[in-house]
C-alpha cells in the first residue's frame, strides 16, 4: 500500500486556523494584561484570514481530500462563513464584558478559536471518525470556556454538568457509530449512504445504531428529552460564554445533522422521521411552556432555544431538500437573533451588574429607545411575527412540513408558538409599558459595540423585509 | 394599467417612512413632531383621494395594480391592487388616521413622537392589508399590524393596559396562525400565493371546510364575532382614544374584508355548508351583545359592545346570500345584502370612531368613563352635546344618517331570505336605540349632575374640527349613499356571482 500525500488545498482554512491558534497561544504568554488587546485583534484577524482563505479555495461542486475523510462543498463553505461571522461578532460583543469581570484573558480567545476549528471540522467532515473528532474538539473547548470564571461556583457547576452530560452524549454517539460500522463495514459518509440505499430494509443493528445516533445528535442540539444541560449552562456560564455556546455551535450542529442523518442515513428517513417528530414537538412544547415560568432572562432564552431547535428539527424531519433548506435558513436566522439577544444583555451589563434578570429590562424604552427597539425586533422575531426574519424561518419550515404531509404537526407547532409569544411579549411589556426604576442608569458602551449590535438588529428586520436572497442561497447550496 | 403612478405603494410606504421620520424628529426637534405627523397624515390622505376620483366603477377587476417579484424561492409577489371593496376601506383608513393625529394633539404628552409614529406606521400597514393581492404579503402586513397596536394599547393605555393588550395580541395571533397554515396549504396546491389564484383553485368539500374554519378563526377574532369577542371590550376600554378609534373604525373591518376577499370566494361550498354557523353567531352578536351593551356602566365598554353588535350585522349581510339564492333564485337580491354589509362597515367606521372620540372628549375632562359620573352635559357643553346626540342617533340607525342605509339594506335582504332571520336582525333597531339613547339621556340630558360636570368646558376648535370631520361623511352617506354604492357595485356583483358558482359542481343556482 503506497502512501499518498493528501491534497491540502481544500483544508487550507482549517490548517491556517490551527497554525494561528498555536501562534496566538504562544504570543499570549508573553503579553501583560495591559496588552491583552493584541490577542483580541490577532484573533479577529485570524478569523478574517480564515474567511478570506475559505472564499479563495471555494470551488464549484464538492472536493474530497484526506482519503475521502474531508469534504469542501458549497453548503460547508456557506455555513463556515456564517460561523466565522458569528464568532467574530461574539468576540466583539464580549470584550467589554470580559474586561469588566477580569476575564479578559487569552484563554477565552484561544478556546474560542479551537472551538471554531472543531466546528469547521464538523462542517467539513465526510467520515464518522473525523466528525467525532471535530465534535469533541468543539465540545471540550466549550466545557473549558463555561468554567472560565474559576471563582464562580455556578459556572463550575454548569461546566461540570455540561461536561458529564456532554461526555455521555458523545459516548452514545460513538456507540451508535461503532454499531453502524459493524453493520455496514464503513465509516465513510458516502459509503454509508450507498450501503443504506442498497439495503432499504435496515437490519436490527442499523436501527439500534440509528437510535443511538439520533439521541447523540439531539443531545448536542439540546432537544427534549436531552435538554437538561441547556438551561443550567446558559444560566451558569458568564454571559459572553453563553453567547458563544448558544450561537455558533448551532450552525455546526445543523451540519452534523446534514452529514450524518441526511447524507449518511438519508435512506432510512422513514425510520428516523417518527423519532424526530416526537422530539421536535416535545421540544417546541417544553420550550414554549417552561420558558413562561422563568425570571432569569438567560434561562428563559435557554428554553426558547430548546423550542427553536424543535422548529429546526421540523425542517429536517420533512426529509426533502425544501425541508433541509428550511432548516438551514432557520439555523442561520436563529443564530442571528440569538446573537442579538445575548448581545443586548451584554450591552446592559456593567461592572458588578449582570442584567440577566428579566426585570433589568424594565423601562428600557425611556433609557435607550434605540436599543429597546432592537430588543423589540429580536423578541417579535423570535416569536415569529412578521416582518422579521424569524417569521420567514417558521414559514419556510412549516411549508416543508405541510408539503411532507404532516399538516397536523404544523398545526401543533403553531399552537405552541402562540404560547411562546407570551413570554417574548413579556419582555416587550417590561421595556415599553413599565417605568424604569429610579436607580437605572443610562447605557454606557463602546461605539463599535453599539454599531455592530445595531447592524445585527437591523439585519433581522432587513432579512425579514427581503428574505429572498438568503432563501435563494440556502436553496442553492442544498440542492439534492 | 402598466406604467402608472404607484399610488398604492406610496400609500403603504409614505406613512411608514413618515413614521420613522417622526421618530427621528422626536429626538432632534420634539416641537415639530405633531405638525410633522399631521403633515404626513394629511399628505397620505391627499394621495389616497385619486383612488376614488380615478376609480373605474364599471369593472370588477383590480385597479391601480403593481406587481414585483418579492421572494422568488416562494413565488411571492409584491402585488398590490384595489377593487370596489378595498378602495373605500383605504380611504376610510387614511381619513381616520388624520382624525386620530389631531385627536391626540394635546392629550398625549408622554412619548408623543412614538405615539404618532406608531399610528402612522399602522396606517401604512393597514393600507397594505387592504391592497395586497398576494396572500403572503397580506399575511405579513396583517400580522405586522399587531405590533404597533400592541404598543399603542400597552404604552398609552389605561390601568389594566397590560392585560388588555396581551389579550388582544394573543387572541388575534391565535386566529392568524391558523390562517397561515391554510394559506401555506393553498400555496402548495396553487403554486403561488396569488389571491386570485386561490380563488380559482378547485378544492374538494373537506379541504374547503378546513380552510374555511381556519379563515373563520382569523376573521371572527378580528371582526369580532361572538364568542371570541371578549378581547374587544378590554382592548377598547384600556386603549387611548386614538387606539380605540383605529380599532373600531378600521381593524374590525379587516375581519369583514377578509370574509369577502378570502372565505367566500375561495371556499364557496364550505361557506354554503357552514352558513348556518356564521348566521347563528351573527344573530347572537346582534341580539345578545345588544342586550349586553344596554347594561354597561362604562361608556367605552358600551360603545365597544355596540361595535360587536353592529359588526354582527355586517357578517350577517355577507352570509345571507346563500339563503337568498335558495329562496328567490336570484343573484341580485344577494348583492344588496353584501352591499348593505359593506355600507355598514364604512358607516360604522365613522360612527364608532366618532363615538369613541366623544367619549375621549369627556374623559379628557373628568378622567372617568363611568356613565354615572356625568349628567346634564348639554348645559355646559352645548356644541359637544350636538355632536354626541348626532352620532348616537346615527348609531341607532336614524334615517338620514349613514347608520340607517346599511341596516336597512341588510334587513331588507334578510326579509328575502328568511322571515325569522329578519325578525331577529330587526332587534338591532330597538336595541341600538335603547343603548344609544339611554346613554345620551344619562350623560347629555337632565340636570347638571355634580360640580365636576359644571366646571367642564365646551369643546375647543381642535375637538370641534375632529367631530365635525366625522359628522360630514355620516350625514353625507346617510342622505346620498349612491356614490359609495356605485364604486362597489360591479365588484360586489362579480363577487356574488363567483360565490354562487359551486367549486364542486360548477352549478349556478
Amino acid at each position: 500500500m503506497s502512501f499518498e500525500i493528501p491534497q491540502f488545498l481544500p483544508a487550507v482554512p482549517e490548517l491556517f486556523l490551527l497554525g494561528m491558534i498555536c501562534f496566538i497561544l504562544v504570543v499570549d504568554v508573553f503579553l501583560s494584561d495591559a496588552h491583552r488587546l493584541v490577542t483580541y485583534w490577532l484573533s479577529l484577524a485570524t478569523i478574517a484570514g480564515t474567511a478570506w482563505l475559505t472564499v479563495a479555495v471555494a470551488q464549484q461542486g464538492s472536493l474530497l481530500t484526506f482519503g475521502g475523510m474531508f469534504v469542501n462543498d458549497a453548503m460547508g463553505n456557506v455555513l463556515k462563513l456564517c460561523t466565522y461571522l458569528t464568532v467574530a461578532v461574539v468576540f466583539i460583543y464580549s470584550r467589554d464584558y470580559l474586561r469588566d469581570r477580569g476575564l479578559f484573558k487569552g484563554e477565552f480567545y484561544v478556546l474560542g478559536l479551537t472551538a471554531l476549528l472543531g466546528m469547521m471540522i464538523m462542517i467539513s467532515s465526510h467520515n464518522m471518525l473525523v466528525l467525532y473528532l471535530g465534535l469533541e474538539l468543539n465540545s471540550l473547548s466549550l466545557y473549558a470556556m463555561v468554567a472560565l470564571d474559576r471563582e464562580s461556583p455556578v459556572a463550575s457547576e454548569a461546566a461540570m454538568k455540561y461536561f458529564v452530560l456532554g461526555a455521555i452524549a458523545s459516548g452514545i454517539l460513538l456507540y451508535g457509530m461503532s454499531l453502524l460500522y459493524g453493520a455496514t463495514g464503513t465509516l465513510d459518509i458516502t459509503g454509508l449512504g450507498v450501503h443504506v440505499a442498497a439495503n432499504p430494509a435496515a437490519s436490527i443493528a442499523t436501527l439500534f445504531a440509528l437510535g443511538f445516533i439520533v439521541v447523540g445528535l439531539c443531545f448536542k442540539l439540546g432537544a427534549v428529552p436531552f435538554h437538561m444541560w441547556v438551561p443550567d449552562v446558559y444560566e451558569g456560564a458568564p454571559t459572553s460564554v453563553t453567547l458563544f455556546v448558544g450561537t455558533a455551535p448551532e450552525i455546526a450542529s445543523f451540519a452534523l445533522f446534514m452529514r450524518l442523518l441526511v447524507e449518511g442515513l438519508g435512506g432510512l428517513h422513514v425510520q428516523w422521521q417518527p423519532l424526530l417528530i416526537a422530539i421536535s414537538l416535545l421540544s417546541i412544547a417544553l420550550g414554549s411552556v417552561v420558558a413562561i415560568a422563568q425570571s432569569n432572562l438567560k434561562r428563559m432564552l435557554a428554553y426558547s432555544t430548546i423550542g427553536h431547535m424543535g422548529f429546526l428539527l421540523l425542517g429536517i424531519l420533512s426529509a426533502s431538500s425544501a425541508g433541509y433548506q428550511a432548516a438551514m435558513f432557520y439555523t442561520l436566522s436563529y443564530v442571528l437573533m440569538a446573537t442579538c439577544a445575548f448581545g443586548l444583555i451584554l450591552l446592559l451589563a456593567r461592572k458588578g451588574f449582570e442584567a440577566e434578570r428579566i426585570e433589568d429590562f424594565k423601562g428600557l424604552n425611556e433609557r435607550s429607545p434605540w436599543f429597546a427597539a432592537m430588543m423589540l425586533v429580536v423578541m417579535f422575531s423570535l416569536a415569529g411575527v412578521p416582518p422579521f426574519v424569524g417569521f420567514f424561518a417558521k414559514l419556510y419550515v412549516l411549508r416543508a412540513v405541510i408539503e411532507a404531509g404532516y399538516t397536523w404537526v404544523a398545526v401543533a407547532a403553531v399552537i405552541f408558538s402562540i404560547i411562546s409569544a407570551f413570554y417574548y411579549l413579556r419582555i416587550v411589556k417590561l421595556m415599553y409599558f413599565d417605568r424604569a426604576p429610579a436607580n437605572a442608569r443610562a447605557l454606557k458602551a463602546e461605539f463599535d459595540l453599539r454599531l455592530i449590535l445595531s447592524g445585527n438588529g437591523l439585519a433581522i428586520l432587513a432579512l425579514g423585509v427581503l428574505p429572498g436572497p438568503l432563501m435563494a442561497l440556502c436553496a442553492k447550496v442544498i440542492a439534492l | 394599467m402598466a406604467g402608472h403612478f404607484p399610488i398604492l405603494s406610496l400609500l403603504l410606504w409614505l406613512p411608514i417612512l413618515g413614521g420613522c421620520l417622526v421618530l427621528l424628529a422626536g429626538r432632534l426637534a420634539p416641537q415639530a413632531v405633531r405638525w410633522l405627523s399631521l403633515f404626513v397624515a394629511v399628505l397620505t390622505f391627499a394621495v389616497s383621494v385619486p383612488l376614488w376620483t380615478q376609480f373605474d366603477p364599471t369593472t370588477a377587476a383590480m385597479q391601480f395594480t403593481e406587481k414585483l417579484p418579492w421572494i422568488s424561492t416562494f413565488n411571492v409577489y409584491y402585488a398590490l391592487g384595489v377593487d370596489g371593496i378595498a378602495m373605500p376601506l383605504i380611504l376610510l383608513t387614511t381619513f381616520v388616521t388624520v382624525l386620530v393625529v389631531i385627536a391626540g394633539w394635546e392629550v398625549i404628552q408622554y412619548k408623543t413622537a412614538q405615539y404618532m409614529a406608531a399610528f402612522l406606521i399602522l396606517e401604512g400597514l393597514m393600507n397594505g392589508v387592504f391592497s395586497a393581492m398576494d396572500g403572503m404579503l397580506f399575511y405579513v402586513l396583517w400580522e405586522a399590524m399587531l405590533i404597533p397596536m400592541f404598543l399603542i394599547i400597552g404604552v398609552w393605555g389605561g390601568p389594566r393596559r397590560v392585560y388588555a393588550t396581551l389579550k388582544f395580541f394573543l387572541y388575534t395571533f391565535l386566529g392568524s396562525v391558523m390562517m397561515l397554515v391554510a394559506i401555506i396549504y393553498m400555496y402548495l396546491k396553487a403554486g403561488s400565493f396569488d389571491i386570485q389564484g386561490f380563488q380559482a383553485l378547485q378544492l374538494g368539500l373537506q379541504p374547503q371546510i378546513f380552510i374555511f374554519i381556519a379563515f373563520l378563526l382569523a376573521f371572527a377574532v378580528k371582526v369580532p364575532m361572538w364568542p371570541v369577542h371578549t378581547w374587544l371590550p378590554d382592548a377598547h376600554v384600556e386603549a387611548p382614544t386614538g387606539g380605540s378609534v383605529i380599532l373600531a373604525a378600521i381593524m374590525l373591518k379587516m375581519g369583514g374584508y377578509g370574509f369577502l376577499r378570502f372565505s367566500l370566494p375561495i371556499t364557496p361550498d364550505a361557506s354554503h355548508a357552514l352558513t348556518w354557523l356564521v348566521i347563528g353567531l351573527s344573530l347572537t352578536a346582534v341580539v345578545y351583545i345588544g342586550f349586553t351593551a344596554i347594561v354597561q356602566t362604562d361608556m367605552k365598554k358600551l360603545v365597544a359592545y355596540s361595535s360587536v353588535a353592529h359588526m354582527g350585522f355586517v357578517t350577517l349581510g355577507f352570509f345571507l346570500l346563500f339563503a337568498i339564492f335558495e329562496h328567490t333564485g336570484s343573484l341580485n337580491g344577494a348583492v344588496m345584502g353584501v352591499e348593505g354589509g359593506m355600507v355598514q362597515m364604512i358607516s360604522h367606521g365613522f360612527i364608532s370612531g366618532a363615538l369613541f372620540l366623544c367619549v375621549g372628549v369627556l374623559y379628557d375632562r373628568l378622567h372617568t368613563r363611568e356613565i354615572g359620573a356625568y349628567g346634564g352635559v348639554i348645559n355646559v357643553m352645548p356644541a359637544f352635546a350636538f355632536f354626541m346626540v348626532l352620532f348616537a342617533m346615527a348609531n341607532c340607525g336614524l334615517p338620514g344618517t349613514s347608520g340607517f342605509v346599511g341596516e336597512w339594506m341588510v334587513i331588507l335582504s334578510a326579509m328575502r331570505a328568511n322571515f325569522w332571520v329578519a325578525f331577529l336582525a330587526a332587534f338591532t333597531l330597538f336595541l341600538g336605540a335603547a343603548y344609544s339613547l339611554w346613554l345620551v339621556k344619562r350623560v347629555i340630558y337632565g340636570d347638571v349632575a355634580n360640580d365636576h360636570v359644571r366646571e367642564m368646558k365646551d369643546i375647543n376648535q381642535r375637538e370641534f374640527l375632529v367631530l365635525g370631520l366625522c359628522a360630514i361623511p355620516v350625514v353625507l352617506i346617510g342622505c346620498w349613499p349612491a356614490p359609495l354604492l356605485d364604486v362597489m357595485h360591479a365588484t360586489v356583483a362579480n363577487l356574488v356571482h363567483q360565490v354562487a358558482q359551486s367549486k364542486l359542481t360548477g352549478a349556478i343556482p
